[in-house]
């Protein structure tokens, strides 16, 4: 079959102007790090630096977190629920106008391919935003207050720590029901890719957000360790590795902070054999290579009927040789960079681990760059549920083909890990749908279809996946006040309830 | 005058798997009133962590059939226990009354309102995927909504003072929506408990979805606490129990990203909260998972 070649079609870049350096976002300005530490960020796809980033210290962060609090207590808490959701509207607004610039600088900073950030990330977080505005001065009917009683009320302070998988989007999952809440927020974005953060910063600016509502400290681990452990956050919102998010938990133990957990996944892309083959080998492809798979819903454990094994994995890997893994900037470009060099080894350690343990290892023909940081997409067959690949969260374009017999035996697999975020279902029987959507311990479950995401949405996992929902009526509940009045009223020990 | 007939004692047991053993250890302890004479009330069993374990695995393996059965039968057993607990309402007014040290008049409004708390929270079963789900109007041809699930295996720190309307306060929010159950009593105050559980035997609530620990909450909690067959855990009864800091409790369930219910109280300060009051959804939802299903639409 002869092959069709493309042309070039980068996008520019020149939409995008990158300082060389960057202070962090507090109280409304761009100010320098108390100590003043800086780390490079690097476009992931050519190694080159694209600028000096502020590492915040603890003093920064006890900075950022009493602006917040000041603003909290001064404007936001006070203003009306109708405001507030005008400033989400107006930041939404501006984030759509400027939607080409965040797109080319996240594809910079990330590697992700521009047709996923132009497409996927920036119009989503817009959307979060859209979305979450309208609910600000709507509270008391989100259904968390009984009937007749006054909004919920917001947390205050809280601590935001986000990935670097979609820098952007996961900033408005966390940032847009903050605000809608009523809750001022310290966001800590992933020490690889902060320049959309920061270019939202500009935004906040822009839509003139009273000062100290966002504030935005760059920097790694040890920044977010500070946030956590800082007495006057009220809450933690945290996305991120699962070893992580624990130790988040157990800091935050016996004291009173909030905490909402979006962890790892190790999702079972389940395939029966009256699937419709086409759509599902599609629905395979989106599931693990999308984002490079550095996905934490991603469909990374293909469980396929064994009658139909053989053919789903040739049909598949004739798929992947259509793939067109390079360039991040360009407009055709289906698989981009893996965003660092640790995870870029990670991957690689992982794969090994696979061929070491005897599973069958193919890759499409593909010329990966020189330069940056890259992984051909992987396949794996022959793959037991014992092997490290079919339990641990490989993050990278790395798919472990699986088979079953029977619907019961898909969902024994499909369960049989400490992860429950998310799960795909591909057959052509609606009853099986249902009762295997019934039965999988997961937080999403895609049937014929897969890596799905709406604002209106819920989103989150079951067991070590994480806990809270994020989009959707169920996403406020995370940061609003709810615990109910007993705690006020006490009752006595020789008494009893009276 | 006939001699003053001597009363048939009851010996306290566990409840495990819808059986009653002593604990494994073979150990008791004593319990007393709460009154002023401080009488001797009976020789609780004092639960180890082996029969914390053996509670786990029943209520784990009671799961899939009580979260797999319809609400509305669900439904059905919750009310039945209503009826029967009310048919026991002398019984639990003494008991009460003794445990607690109250007023008869006093335990008689703490039965009632532990017997109108139970019917409120059975009613919630076939409600809360109604009142507690969406359909989320997604930008796209899909299909897409959300519903709570059972979370799993709930371990249930039972209020130390409140003997039985704090017990099925915090039982009832757990099992209403099809999670099972692993209850450390109160420590001083366990006889009610265990009488709660012969209501439970016989009003056809499955084994294992309710087992029932009496013994040190010090002892036992820790085990439940980091087990990682646990899902989630309610650590109301951490509140005025001897030696038990509420925040090690949740520490070690984090390993395992347990679900936390905090005791009332402010900082790290725990209180036993009046559990007259009217309870929310609060309860209910911390033991939840909210599952969200896609399909496309097209013709």
């Amino acid at each position: 079959m002869s092959k069709f070649e493309y042309a070039p079609a980068p996008e520019s870049r020149a939409v995008v102007d990158i300082a060389s350096s960057y202070g962090l976002f507090i109280g409304g300005e761009f100010v320098e790090p108390a100590e003043g530490g800086s780390f490079k960020t690097l476009n992931p796809a050519t190694e080159e630096s694209l600028a000096d980033v502020s590492q915040a210290g603890a003093a920064d962060v006890d900075r950022a977190v009493r602006a917040a609090r000041r603003a909290y207590q001064r404007v936001w808490g006070p203003m009306s629920g109708t405001e507030r959701g005008k400033y989400i509207f107006r930041i939404a607004r501006i984030m759509q106008e400027r939607a080409r610039e965040f797109a080319v600088l996240e594809t910079l900073d990330n590697g992700k391919p521009i047709k996923e950030s132009r497409d996927v990330d920036i119009p989503i977080a817009a959307a979060h935003f859209f979305y979450h505005a309208g609910w600000a001065d709507k509270l008391e009917y989100a259904g968390f207050t009984p009937a007749g009683s006054a909004a919920p009320k917001p947390l205050g302070v809280v601590g935001q720590i986000i990935p670097w998988n979609f820098p952007l989007l996961m900033l408005a999952w966390k940032i847009a029901p903050a605000l809608a809440t009523g809750n001022t927020v310290v966001l800590k974005p992933a020490e690889t890719t902060p320049l959309t953060a920061l270019l939202f910063a500009q935004v906040c600016q822009q839509a003139d957000l009273p000062p100290g509502v966002v504030n935005i400290v760059t920097g790694a681990g040890e920044t977010g360790r500070a946030l956590v452990e800082h007495p006057d956050v009220d809450k933690i919102a945290f996305t991120g590795s699962t070893g992580v998010g624990k130790g988040i938990a157990r800091s935050i133990a016996g004291t009173r902070k909030r905490l909402s957990l979006e962890l790892g996944g190790k999702a079972a892309n389940i395939v029966f054999d009256d699937a419709a083959m086409d759509q599902a080998v599609e629905g395979i492809v989106n599931g693990i290579f999308f984002n490079q798979g550095q996905v934490c819903c991603a469909g990374s454990r293909l469980l396929v009927q064994e009658s139909v094994a053989d053919d789903v994995v040739r049909r598949l890997k004739r798929r992947l040789q259509a793939l067109r893994v390079g360039d991040p900037l360009d407009k055709n470009t289906d698989v981009g960079a893996i965003n660092s060099a640790a995870q870029l080894a990670r991957i690689t350690e992982l794969a090994e681990v696979g061929v070491a343990e005897g599973a069958t290892r193919w890759s499409p023909e593909c010329t990966l760059p020189k330069n940056g940081f890259w992984f051909a997409p992987t396949v794996f067959t022959g793959v037991s549920q014992s092997h490290r690949i079919a339990q641990e969260e490989i993050f990278g374009p790395v798919l472990s083909v699986l088979t079953f017999r029977t619907p019961q035996e898909a969902v024994a697999k499909a369960n049989n890990t400490p992860y429950g975020l998310s799960a795909g279902i591909w057959t052509e029987k609606g009853s099986r749908i249902l009762w295997m959507a019934d039965q999988l311990r997961a937080g999403v479950v895609w049937a014929n279809t897969f890596n799905r995401f709406d604002p209106t949405s819920p989103f989150g996992g079951y067991k070590e996946s994480g806990y809270g929902r994020e989009g959707g009526r169920h996403g406020l509940e995370a940061y609003l006040r709810l615990d109910s009045a007993p705690s006020t009223a006490r009752s006595t020990r020789t008494g009893g309830s009276h | 005058m006939a001699a003053q007939r001597l009363p048939v004692r009851k010996t306290y047991k566990l409840y495990i798997g819808g059986k009653f053993p002593r604990s494994e250890s073979g150990r008791s302890y004593e319990v007393f009133g709460q009154d002023r004479k401080k009488e001797f009330l009976a020789n609780a069993a004092q639960g180890s962590r082996k029969d914390v374990r053996d509670a786990v695995k029943a209520a784990r393996s009671a799961v899939s059939g009580w979260a797999g059965a319809t609400a509305y039968n669900r439904g059905q057993v919750l009310y039945r226990v209503g009826e029967v607990l009310e048919g026991r309402r002398e019984q639990f007014i003494s008991e009460v009354a003794a445990s607690e040290g109250l007023t008869r008049p006093l335990a008689t409004r703490v039965v009632d309102a532990a017997i109108d708390r139970w019917v409120w929270y059975a009613g919630w079963s076939d409600k809360l995927a109604q009142v507690l789900g969406n359909l989320n109007p997604v930008a796209g041809p899909y299909f897409d909504i959300s519903a709570p699930e059972p979370t799993g295996v709930v371990g249930v720190l039972a209020p130390q003072a409140s003997s039985l309307l704090g017990l099925v306060s915090v039982i009832a929010p757990a099992i209403v929506s099809g999670n099972t159950v692993v209850v450390l009593t109160s420590e001083d105050r366990p006889l009610p408990a265990i009488s709660f559980s012969e209501v439970l035997a016989t009003s056809d609530v499955p084994a294992g979805v309710v087992n029932i620990i009496t013994g040190r909450t010090a002892e036992l909690a820790p085990w439940l606490a980091s087990h990682r067959d646990v899902n989630a855990i309610d650590l109301a009864g951490a509140a005025d129990a001897a030696d038990v800091s509420w925040g090690e409790l949740e520490a070690s369930g984090a390993d395992s990203v347990k679900r936390v219910v905090r005791p009332a109280g402010d900082g790290a300060d725990a209180i036993e909260p009046d559990w007259s009051v009217t309870p929310d959804l609060h309860r209910v939802r911390a033991f939840l998972e909210t599952k969200t299903v896609w399909h496309p639409k097209g013709r």
